[in-house]
């Protein structure tokens, strides 16, 4: 955009106190970022074996469209959407299918629907792509349907698919597209170096968005330890008056939906509703970037940056990784040491510890992979009322007493006392000094209180 | 509880989050007790090596009650002991104690605030009122002749000496016997500012100085073990009490707002006692409702009662009153009743 101009110099001084934020939270003295923060190689993996999951989302999984000893290309569709909430799933390599079988999905730990493509063609892509279309000539009706038709979901970790998102219902409008720059995540790196690497794409993913929604403006997040990506930000966006962008303040989960949106907006709402309730919709920077990729040349979803990290790789970094790639090659890139006792899909705060190595492989919603050697293990204590959780909790819960009453199993006054507002974040757990596994045990109540419903 | 399962090829699984904040209930606890040092070191010079004595015996008692405790209550023993929690009830309550009490006060002492007060109901988290401050009002109900008279302090020439040296017919040797700061009785002195600050003043073991008591108060402040509103408020609502009230006996320092900070227990109380995070509620709106409550009372058992001092039934009462105070403190959900700008 402003590529022929010389950058402008931006005051990189700002005060830590006035920095937009939300109440609660916690941050880690040492958030790990550091150890993948500064390599700005992203090596690219193409794996030799592709295990593609039909139920990379939110919503009902995808119906494979193809079989054993089919020959796909890159970019391919193989599994088609099933109803509204859902989305396609695309070949990440070019090959044959080995089979269609069931295979362990790493969030839910359930076995899902797989399409197993072994690489035996040459990496080129299903259709050649058009010429990169023209933003101008395109409406807000293709442009979500090229975004359905990439099959892109929510890249932050949540998965939700992309398009549904962006047909609001009738009587809501949206103002404000706020963009989640934050990566408040700890270790993860993955956002960061995309938002280093691919600014104007970004950008320019995001004026679609904006397009795609008839929306007036847009408010970028970045926490303050990302004053780089700001700086580089704020030289492009100099001269546009429809995004603005803010940092705030280094805290866990500043991401999120509700504290994003009141840090940048300053608006409330309650942690069951949708940020529609205010005007307002939140996408991630990943997302962005994806739909930028699919709009202007229709490249499906097919791959994204994952931090490979943690004190159990030599060398941990960030991989430009295919979907379905066996993260076992990754750790193996990334130099795993032998010895190690956990491995986390996603980051340490709310990601998902994996049984085994051996079958795990990386799905749309996968930003990082966390390595641990010496996983330490905690033992709890009866809670001491120190309060911690309390103060840390950003949606105003009591997590001391609402993990007192799940341990003690009473289903239905942990429902009345709030459980289902719970969004799992972690920072109680985290804070807690008698090491409680409150999240553990509210998770484990929302799975009660919903069976309980079910019946 | 078993939240952690090992998988056969020895991955662990266990929910998230997978990293944890360093404080643990041991780290606080112990720092607790490292906070507590400065008024040790300063009853040692004031009041001789005895204190010294009953604070260890305290301690010993304490911990060998808990062992006892545990040991009935089929608890792991030694994990739990090495949390420091009932050092900490051992030192508080020794603090209470007068310098010169027999060596069985601080055991019996210790005993109660151990097994009756803290393990009948359910141990450390569970109990409801301080078990240091229970066990001391225990003890001034059982032992009233030494708790509530036979001040005495070492005489200024003879600091680190022995406080119970008495000669043949029992009178003593290196210390004397005076009345406490805050006595109403006929013929009470008044003491000067700086000796409140220093605390070579009678009193009990830990409570006389207040340099050390804010030495180790703003430790725990600046460690965030404690939080800084409890023990400000408790603070000014007796500042300001002592300095409007209308006194039931006119002594001089009656409505000296300084003098009824800075003697008796108030410091040692605010700051150690009406912080600890078992017996006092769980929010900021809680915790600021108790510190005004317990200050209200303090300054009206010191005004208005015979006993010259009110701290420790004051945090007690206000102990029982948690939760209550607990269940009209709720925390706001966030998104519900916004306020209006």
């Amino acid at each position: 955009m402003l590529s022929g101009e010389a950058p402008i110099k931006i005051m990189t001084t700002h005060q830590t106190s006035r920095l937009k934020t939300f109440v609660g939270g916690i941050h880690p003295e040492d958030d790990g970022k550091h150890l993948t923060r500064e390599k700005s190689e992203v090596t690219a993996v193409v794996p030799k074996t592709a295990y593609l999951l039909m139920g990379q989302h939110i919503g009902a999984p995808c119906k494979p469209l193809v079989k054993k000893g089919d020959i796909v290309k890159k970019g391919q569709m193989v599994g088609e959407s099933q109803g509204f909430v859902s989305a396609h799933v695309h070949a990440s390599i070019s090959g044959k299918v080995m089979d269609v079988v069931p295979w362990p999905h790493p969030i839910t730990g359930a076995k899902s629907p797989a399409v197993i493509i072994e690489k035996t063609e040459e990496d080129s892509w299903f259709d050649d792509g058009e010429q990169p279309v023209a933003f101008e000539a395109l409406s807000s009706d293709d442009i979500r349907r090229r975004i359905q038709a990439a099959g892109i979901v929510g890249l932050g970790g949540a998965t939700f698919p992309t398009h549904v998102k962006f047909t609001p219902p009738k009587d809501k409008t949206i103002d404000t597209v706020v963009v989640n720059g934050a990566e408040c995540e700890p270790y993860l790196t993955c956002d960061y170096r995309l938002m280093m690497d691919k600014p104007h794409e970004i950008i320019q993913g995001l004026k679609l968005v904006l397009k795609c929604l008839g929306c007036k403006q847009a408010h970028i997040g970045i926490e303050a330890n990302k004053e780089d990506v700001y700086n580089l930000f704020k030289d492009i966006l100099l001269n546009d008056p429809q995004i603005k962008i803010d940092l705030v303040e280094v805290k866990y989960p500043q991401g999120a939906e509700h504290q994003l949106i009141k840090a940048l907006l300053n608006r409330e709402f309650k942690p069951t509703q949708l940020p529609l309730e205010v005007g307002a919709m939140v996408i991630n920077v990943g997302t962005a970037f994806a739909i930028y990729e699919a709009v202007k040349f229709k490249r499906p979803l097919i791959q994204r940056i994952v931090t490979v990290t943690g004190d159990g790789v030599d060398n941990p970094r960030n991989f430009l990784v295919r979907l379905g790639t066996p993260i076992k090659q990754l750790l193996d890139e990334a130099k795993v040491s032998p010895n190690i006792s956990k491995v986390i899909f996603g980051g340490p705060m709310m990601g998902i510890a994996q049984g085994k190595i051996d079958t795990a492989v990386t799905i749309k919603g996968t930003g990082g992979i966390l390595v641990q050697k010496g996983a330490q293990q905690w033992e709890s204590h009866a809670c001491i009322r120190c309060g911690r959780c309390i103060d840390s909790c950003p949606y105003g819960l009591n997590p001391s007493e609402l993990s007192i009453i799940c341990e003690a199993k009473e289903f239905s006054l942990a429902k009345e006392s709030g459980a289902m507002e719970c969004k799992e974040c972690g920072c109680c757990s985290y804070i807690c000094p008698a090491k409680r596994p409150i999240v553990h045990l509210i998770k484990f109540a929302k799975g009660e209180i919903v069976k309980q419903k079910a019946k | 509880m078993a939240d952690q399962v090992k998988e056969n090829n020895s991955l662990i699984v266990s929910a998230s989050p997978h990293i944890r904040d360093i404080d643990s209930i041991p780290r606080i606890m112990w720092g607790v007790v490292f906070s507590l040092i400065p008024a040790g070191i300063a009853s040692t010079v004031v009041f001789g090596y005895y204190s010294l004595y009953i604070v260890f015996l305290s301690c010993l008692a304490a911990v060998c009650s808990e062992m006892f405790v545990l040991q009935l209550r089929k608890l792991p023993v030694l994990s739990t002991i090495k949390d420091g929690s009932a050092v900490v009830t051992g030192i508080l309550l020794a603090y209470t104690l007068p310098p010169s009490v027999p060596w069985y006060v601080p055991v019996v002492g210790s005993f109660f605030a151990i097994t009756i007060v803290k393990h009948t109901f359910g141990g450390l988290g569970n109990n409801i009122w301080n078990p240091a401050l229970a066990a001391r009002a225990f003890l001034q109900v059982a032992y009233p002749a030494t708790i509530n008279s036979d001040w005495r302090i070492l005489n200024p020439d003879k600091l680190f000496h022995n406080i119970m040296k008495v000669d043949a017919d029992g009178k003593l040797l290196d210390a004397v016997t005076r009345a406490t700061p805050l006595a109403k009785e006929a013929g009470a002195e008044t003491y000067r500012f700086a000796e409140l600050l220093i605390g070579n003043v009678p009193g009990c073991i830990g409570e006389t100085s207040a340099i050390a008591l804010l030495l180790g108060g703003f430790y725990l402040i600046y460690k965030r073990y404690i939080k800084w509103y409890v023990p400000t408020c408790y603070i000014a609502v007796v500042f300001f009490m002592a300095m409007f009230l209308p006194p039931r006996v006119a002594t001089p320092w009656a409505n000296n707002p300084f003098y009824h900070v800075f003697a008796g227990g108030l410091l040692l109380g605010a700051f150690f006692m009406a912080t600890d995070m078992v017996t006092s509620p769980l929010t900021k709106k809680g915790l600021i409702i108790f510190a005004v409550g317990a200050g209200a009372l303090t300054a009206l058992i010191r005004f208005y009662s015979g006993y010259p001092e009110g701290v420790c039934y004051s945090i007690l009462l206000m102990n029982t009153a948690t939760p209550l105070i607990d269940r009209f403190t709720k925390p706001r959900l966030y998104g519900s009743k916004i306020k209006k700008v």
